[in-house]
């Protein structure tokens, strides 16, 4: 903090104002977390409460993994603000349990590994 | 001296590109020395790609996680930009 000198202060990226937001927190392996931000340092390590992950395979899962979380700087990619009055998912979006949501993330790997093998058989065979 | 840089850019409008190749668009409201952005005004490039920032209007970026950040280019001047690099690197 003393490397920043006077005329700098007002640029200084501050979480400050996100202090008892709700933020939506992107993490490093792209997962999702919403939660009010109840803490920072100056690395962007955040303590968030009420977290809740969400999943998106096309339709909406919330869990609560737990209610106090401490995310490590290193994982932080992005921070959002919600805007409380705007629509916070696509009204097409409907939730699930659990159990489904699982299932269908599962779903969208196997399609994708699948499809990425039969790139490479078709690569492998020189078909177009 | 980018720093310096993205400061003199405060207040333009830029699309962030992240390592995870998500696309924002925003204003650049502040940037700090470790090159963390905080954007204002932002939407998402590909909105129907990332359903899950649909009501973010403010967020923060962190520096490591920024691939590229693309400016307008009647912004840049370039005859400022080389003289500056050139006093830097002496």
């Amino acid at each position: 903090m003393s490397r920043i000198g006077h005329d700098d202060s007002f640029l200084y990226t501050s979480l400050a104002t996100y202090l008892g937001k709700k933020l939506v927190v992107l993490l490093g392996d792209g997962r999702h977390r919403l939660g009010l931000l109840r803490s920072f340092d100056q690395f962007a390590s955040i303590v968030l409460e009420g977290a809740c992950e969400r999943v998106i395979v096309g339709d909406l899962y919330c869990d609560i993994p737990l209610g106090l979380n401490i995310i490590r700087r290193e994982n932080v990619v992005l921070l959002g603000e919600m805007d409380m009055e705007k629509e916070e998912l696509p009204s097409h979006m409907t939730a699930v349990s659990t159990v489904e949501i699982k299932r269908a993330q599962k779903a969208e790997r196997d399609a994708t590994y699948l499809k990425g093998s039969m790139k490479n058989i078709m690569e492998f065979l020189g078909i177009d | 001296l980018f720093f310096s840089y993205f400061k003199d850019l405060v207040g333009r409008e830029v699309t962030v590109e992240l390592k995870n190749d998500l696309a924002i668009r925003g204003t650049l409201h502040s940037v700090d020395q470790y090159l963390n952005i905080k954007l204002e005004n932002t939407r998402v490039v590909d909105q129907d790609k990332y359903p899950h920032m649909l009501s973010v209007r403010n967020c923060f970026i962190r520096g490591s996680v920024v691939r590229y950040v693309q400016l307008p280019p009647e912004e840049v001047d370039i005859e400022l930009l080389h003289d500056a690099t050139r006093r830097e690197a002496r």
